[in-house]
């Protein structure tokens, strides 16, 4: 074992503004749709929309992030271990038995948690934000009696955006909880706070036999 | 180190472009500064009329005294004659009904009913002069009556049930010489007193804005804008802008709130988007009828009690009548919050001889709907009742209430409904089969004036909320905050029990299988720290 910086610091910062962000957009998101009454209706929406143009800012800086770097390629999913792991999280985690993947800088997902994040990013994520965008500029006709969206129902918008909303609640809760399956309790989250978490040293003839491959 | 200035910097930079997206600076509203500089300068007449030799003199009949208008504003009287005020109808294009004439000469309300074969009282309320039945001459200019609009002195009224023409009490001669501008009592007269008494059908239009302040209508608040009527409503060649759809059809001439103040007036995005939808009213007009009551329900069925053999009359605690032996009974209310209709500017009316086809009979219809992109909300002053009906025929009758004296048929001295329906339906024409019931009708006006101060507004919250929301009762379109889709909702709320009920249980499981396998969580993480 050794302390490895594993989380840099911009993923870091975009981490946890982006968990922020989707909190804040949660709770005036959900007071929009009419769940309960907490900033009031007006100050809702307004926080709402700069909430949301706050958050496309950030994608758009950790897509253009994940591509440079090359970090991308931690979110490619991988089968062969898929059914180890979810038998690690189903049975093999009541029995002590040690995870059946490893965690290095170079691999910081394990084969579920890839898949999971991968269909956050190409799911979850583009359903709000499209959705959300359409919810935005929806409008019958505007001031200068221009039709510009009216032919999808906004019923259909609202449900879409709200089922997705839905959906992100429930990862968030599940996400929260599986941080807690790390080395100890706590040490994914003291990794994502400080970037630095004690890993099995990466094998670097393996390492460099997987650059081989990949070149 | 390099890096760590580096992050600051780009993380202050970032803040700072935060905060300049999200902050909005209050900027002054210079188009509502514009408009109230415009209407701050108060017209001034540019003639005395006193000074004029023509009207020095003694007028035996007020003909006389538009015989004298005539003579110096000698174009003027074609442009009256052409005007609703003067026929009572309109000409339009009515949904439903092709071109057709329509006005007071025709339609039906459910206050007073009707004017047919009760001119000689209703034409108090007619720009001319001698309508006692329906054979008005209607191109004869002598009788058009200039002074009801343009008296200044506020000497001139009209005679009760005289047909238009003035008191005996008037002073012909100094009404003559002080015309003018008309002001708020010239078009008072008979929009705040129209259906028999001070606010009884508009509910937004009543003597309280003589003289008013800014929490009732900002526009005519003495101590705000002191606007008059045709200050909005002008008047170019005496055709007035703005018509109300009790009596009016088509979306032509009409006076709306944007053609001063533009459809953006708000200094917020999201406010200015409503007002493609939403009526400026709809906001703007929080409760009508804020000073006296007005009336909201009135039952021609209860008519015709006696006391001793006489008619009598009942009022409440506050001075209103509630119990009338020639109209019936009333329900009146203040401050009353609006209906919210779907409105596109085009209504139709029951004109007589129609067949009731629903009932409630609807005594006009506002069109507009959600998908209609012409359509907005607005607020709307419904009022209810019943009326005297021809179940035979089905139609409502047009019965006649008003004479000098007993024994002319008339309701109000006789109290005989079957001779009033009798001699009503005889003088428009129409069949009357000798049986009559009241039948429920509605009627729509919509609700325009008492704008309230900005502050008083409606809040997002009156209509998007779940509960209570003001347009409750408009649902034929997806409203964010009212509107939510039931089975979502609640599966939403399922999943995210099954996740903190899911991620709880797994918990449990790894602490007490943790325990079973003597491996305590608490002591690892001891045993990690120390390695």
């Amino acid at each position: 074992m050794q302390k490895v910086y594993i989380y840099k610091t911009f993923e870091r910062f975009w981490h946890w503004t982006q968990a922020a962000l989707i909190f804040f957009l949660a709770i005036t998101g959900f007071e929009v749709h009419g769940s309960f009454s907490f900033l009031g209706y007006e100050q809702a929406v307004e926080s709402h929309r700069v909430a949301a143009w706050m958050l496309l800012i950030l994608i758009a800086f950790s897509i253009f992030w994940h591509f440079t770097t090359g970090e991308w390629r931690q979110y490619i999913p991988t089968f062969s271990k898929l059914q180890a792991q979810m038998r690690y999280y189903t049975i093999g985690i009541f029995k002590g038995e040690p995870h059946p993947t490893s965690k290095t800088a170079r691999k910081k997902l394990n084969p579920l948690q890839a898949l999971t994040y991968l269909g956050f990013k190409l799911v979850m994520a583009p359903l709000l934000v499209i959705t959300g965008f359409v919810y935005m500029f929806y409008r019958t006709i505007d001031a200068n009696n221009m039709v510009i969206i009216s032919d999808i129902p906004l019923e259909v918008i609202a449900f879409l955006h709200t089922l997705g909303a839905y959906l992100i609640i429930m990862f968030a809760i599940v996400h929260v909880y599986m941080t807690t399956t790390g080395h100890t309790p706590t040490s994914n989250i003291r990794a994502m706070l400080t970037g630095y978490e004690e890993l099995e040293e990466d094998n670097e003839e393996q390492v460099k036999e997987e650059n081989k491959k990949q070149e | 180190m390099k890096k760590v200035v580096f992050s600051i910097i780009l993380a202050s930079i970032g803040i700072l472009a935060l905060i300049h997206i999200a902050y909005d600076p209050p900027l002054p509203n210079l188009s509502e500064l514009k408009l109230k500089q415009e209407f701050a300068i108060k017209p001034t007449s540019s003639v005395d009329h006193k000074l004029f030799e023509e009207l020095q003199k003694d007028f035996d009949s007020p003909q006389e005294v538009t015989e004298a208008c005539i003579a110096c504003h000698n174009q003027r009287h074609k442009e009256v004659i052409a005007s609703s005020h003067w026929n009572w109808e309109r000409i339009s294009y009515v949904e439903g009904r092709g071109i057709a004439s329509m006005g007071k000469s025709n339609v039906l309300n459910n206050y007073c009913i009707g004017a047919s074969s009760n001119e000689q009282s209703c034409a108090a309320c007619h720009i001319g002069f001698g309508m006692t039945n329906n054979r008005f001459d209607f191109d004869n200019a002598r009788n058009v009556d200039c002074m009801v609009c343009h008296d200044n002195s506020e000497e001139y009224h009209k005679g009760s049930a005289m047909a238009g023409y003035p008191d005996r009490s008037v002073n012909l001669t100094s009404v003559a010489q002080s015309v003018g501008r008309p002001q708020r009592m010239n078009c008072g007269a008979c929009h705040f007193y129209s259906g028999g008494g001070n606010n009884v059908k508009h509910g937004d239009l009543e003597e309280a804005l003589l003289s008013t302040t800014r929490d009732v209508d900002v526009h005519m608040a003495a101590n705000g804008m002191n606007m008059t009527c045709v200050d909005c409503h002008s008047a170019e060649n005496h055709n007035i802008k703005g018509k109300l759809y009790s009596v009016s059809s088509s979306d032509e001439n009409r006076l709306t709130c944007d053609h001063c103040h533009t459809s953006t007036p708000h200094m917020d995005h999201n406010l200015d988007l409503h007002t493609a939808r939403v009526a400026c009213q709809t906001c703007h007009i929080p409760t009508y009828a804020k000073v006296n009551p007005t009336k909201m329900e009135w039952r021609w069925s209860d008519a015709g009690r006696m006391e001793e053999g006489k008619p009598f009359h009942e009022t409440d605690s506050s001075g209103v009548e509630t119990y009338m032996s020639i109209k019936g009974s009333f329900r009146w209310e203040t401050n009353v919050k609006p209906d919210y209709y779907w409105f596109n500017g085009h209504a139709t009316h029951y004109v007589l001889g129609d067949q009731v086809d629903s009932i409630p009979v609807q005594i006009n219809h506002l069109f507009g709907s959600a998908t209609d992109n012409r359509s907005k909300i607005y607020p709307v002053k419904v009022h209810r009742g019943d009326q005297i009906y021809d179940p035979e025929t089905n139609m409502l009758i047009q019965p006649k209430l008003w004479a000098a004296e007993e024994g002319d048929s008339a309701y109000w001295k006789d109290f005989d409904w079957n001779l009033a329906a009798e001699a009503g339906m005889k003088r428009v024409g129409l069949h009357y089969s000798g049986t009559y019931e009241f039948v429920n009708t509605e009627m729509y006006w919509p609700v325009n004036h008492m704008v309230a101060p900005k502050e008083d507004a409606l809040s997002c919250e009156e209509c998007h909320q779940r509960k209570n929301s003001r347009l409750a009762g408009l649902n034929d379109f997806y409203m964010p905050g009212r509107d939510s889709h039931a089975g979502l909702d609640l599966i939403g709320r399922l999943l995210i029990i099954a996740a903190l009920a899911g991620v709880i249980l797994h918990g449990m499981g790894r602490v007490v299988a943790a325990i079973k396998n003597k491996e305590i969580e608490s002591e690892e993480i001891n045993t990690n720290y120390h390695q």
